[in-house]
C-alpha cells in the first residue's frame, strides 16, 4: 500500500482556523490535500462523540483546531475545549488509540502559515501511525 | 451493622410520621442471600422491612434525580458524593434531602464469595467482628470480611459520608496509604497494541445489557447517547466496535463526576470491570486539574469550568 494517502478530518472553528484556512486558500500557500474540512461554530461545539464518529466512519486521522486560549469568540468556548479534548486524548490513548492520530491546535484567522505547517504535521504523524486499525464500523460479524 | 439496621428504622419512623419527609429511601433484604435490594418507604407499617448489612452495594443517589418530594435517604461514603454531584447539577435540592449518614466498612462482593464456595448455595449471611459467616442448606463458613469487598471498596478513602443530617453511627477510620490506582499503571506500561489487545479482552464477554449504565446515578440523560437513532452514535448489536464505543462513551460521560462507587460494576452480569475504563479519567483529573469528585458544592466540576493556565501539551 505504498500510494495509500490518509483521510483526515478537520473540526475548524469559524471565527480562527477556518478563517486560517481560507487565508492559506487565498494566499495559494500549498498543503495536503487529505484533509476534510468541517466548519463549527467553535471548537467547544466539537463533541468527543463526533471524533469517534469519524473513527467509526474511517478516518486515519481527526484535527481539531480552534481560536488561541483567549482569543474566543464565544470567550471561553475553546477553555473548556481544551480540558475536555485533554481528557479525551488520553483516555483515547490509554484505551489503545496509537498516538499521532489525533490532533489539537490553536490557529487564528491571520495564521495562514501556521495553518498550513500544521496541516503538513498533522498529514505527516497520521501517515506515520498507518492505515487506522481501530474503532472502524465494518460490517457486523455474523456467525 | 444490625445496629445501623434499628438506626435507619428508627429515623424512618420519625421523620414518617412527623411528615418531615415523603419517602424513605433505604434498602431491604432481598429474596436471595448477598443481594438487598433499594426500597422505597412511603408508609409507617413499611418501616419494619428496611434493613442494612454489607450487601447493599448499590448506589442510592440513583433515585433521586427530578424528584418532586421530600427525601430521606440512607448513604454511604459514595452515595453521598454522588448526591453531592446531584447538588451541583440540579437534579435535587438540598432542601428537599434528609440524608441518613452511614460511615461505611466497605461492601461485600458476592462473586468473590460464590467464588470461594466453589459452587456451595448459601442461605444466610451474619456478619460480625470482620468475618462474614455463610450458612447453607448442609455447610457452613467464615470468610474474612477484608478479603471480600468489592475492588472499589476496598481502595476508598472516603468512607464516611460527606453531607449528612444525621449519623446512624460512630465515623470510621478511612484507609491510608491505598495506592489507587495500581490497575491505571499497569495498562499505561503497555504499549498501544497491547493495551487495545487488554480492553478488547476485558470488554469482550458484553452482552450490551446497559445494567452499567441503569445502575449508575450519573446516567440521567433523558435519551441516552445510545438510544440515539438520528444520528446513530452507536450501533445496537453485539458489533466489537460498536461495544467499544459504548464503553468508551459511557466512561467518558462519567468524567469529572464518577466517584467511584462501584455501582457499575456490580451490576454487570458478566463481570466485566468496567471501571478500568473509569479510573483512568479521575486519575488524569486529579492529576491535571486537582480535583477529587463529590467533596464540595462550592466548587464546580472538572469540565465545567477552567484556568487560564491549564496544561495543553498535546496542542500545537
Amino acid at each position: 500500500m505504498t500510494d495509500w494517502e490518509p483521510k483526515i478530518v478537520a473540526f475548524l472553528c469559524n471565527w480562527c482556523s477556518y478563517g486560517g484556512a481560507d487565508l492559506a486558500g487565498v494566499s495559494r500557500m500549498q498543503y495536503p490535500a487529505n484533509i476534510r474540512v468541517i466548519r463549527v461554530p467553535c471548537s467547544g461545539r466539537v463533541n468527543p462523540k463526533f471524533i469517534l464518529a469519524a473513527f467509526r466512519h474511517g478516518a486515519d486521522g481527526v484535527w481539531v483546531s480552534g481560536c488561541h486560549p483567549g482569543d474566543c469568540h464565544y470567550i471561553e468556548g475553546n477553555l473548556y475545549a481544551r480540558r475536555k479534548f485533554t481528557l479525551l486524548n488520553n483516555l483515547l490513548e490509554h484505551t489503545g488509540i496509537e498516538p499521532g492520530r489525533l490532533h489539537f491546535s490553536w490557529i487564528s484567522s491571520a495564521e495562514a502559515t501556521k495553518f498550513a505547517e500544521t496541516a503538513k504535521q498533522v498529514v505527516d504523524a497520521v501517515k506515520k501511525a498507518g492505515p487506522a486499525q481501530h474503532f472502524i464500523k465494518k460490517q457486523a460479524e455474523v456467525a | 451493622m444490625r445496629a445501623y439496621t434499628e438506626k435507619i428504622r428508627e429515623a424512618a419512623k420519625r421523620l414518617l410520621s412527623e411528615d418531615r419527609v415523603d419517602v424513605v429511601i433505604g434498602f431491604r433484604k432481598g429474596t436471595v442471600a448477598l443481594m438487598n435490594e433499594p426500597f422505597l418507604v412511603k408508609s409507617l407499617d413499611q418501616v419494619d422491612r428496611l434493613y442494612w448489612d454489607g450487601n447493599c452495594g448499590i448506589n442510592l443517589a440513583n433515585y433521586l434525580p427530578k424528584r418532586p418530594d421530600r427525601v430521606a435517604i440512607v448513604a454511604k461514603g459514595c452515595d453521598s458524593r454522588n448526591i453531592v454531584v446531584h447538588l451541583l447539577e440540579n437534579q435535587i435540592k438540598r432542601e428537599q434531602l434528609y440524608i441518613l449518614g452511614a460511615p461505611c466498612h466497605g461492601m461485600i462482593d458476592r462473586r468473590r464469595i460464590l467464588a470461594a464456595l466453589d459452587g456451595k448455595e448459601p442461605l444466610q449471611v451474619e456478619e460480625a467482628n470482620g468475618t462474614i459467616k455463610l450458612i447453607g442448606r448442609d455447610f457452613e463458613e467464615t470468610l474474612e470480611r477484608s478479603s471480600c469487598l468489592q475492588d472499589n471498596c476496598a481502595i476508598c478513602i472516603h468512607r464516611n459520608p460527606v453531607v449528612y443530617d444525621e449519623l446512624l453511627g460512630d465515623l470510621v477510620a478511612e484507609q491510608e496509604n491505598v495506592d489507587r490506582y495500581s490497575d491505571v499503571r499497569r495498562v499505561e506500561a503497555m504499549s498501544s497494541e497491547q493495551r487495545w489487545q487488554y480492553f478488547d479482552d476485558l470488554i469482550a464477554p458484553c452482552i450490551r445489557c446497559y445494567a452499567c449504565r441503569n445502575a449508575c446515578p450519573l446516567c440521567y440523560c433523558p435519551t441516552c447517547f445510545v438510544d440515539e437513532s438520528r444520528p446513530q452514535w452507536v450501533g445496537k448489536s453485539i458489533d466489537r466496535t460498536d461495544t467499544r464505543t459504548f464503553h468508551f462513551l459511557r466512561a467518558y460521560h462519567v468524567a469529572g463526576r464518577c466517584t467511584d462507587c462501584g455501582a457499575c460494576e456490580r451490576a454487570c452480569p458478566v463481570g466485566i470491570k468496567v471501571r478500568r475504563f473509569t479510573k483512568k479519567l479521575e486519575k488524569d483529573i486529579k492529576e491535571l486539574y486537582g480535583y477529587e469528585v463529590g467533596l464540595s458544592t462550592d466548587e464546580r466540576p472538572p469540565l465545567d469550568t477552567y484556568r487560564p493556565g491549564d496544561p495543553e501539551p498535546f496542542f500545537k
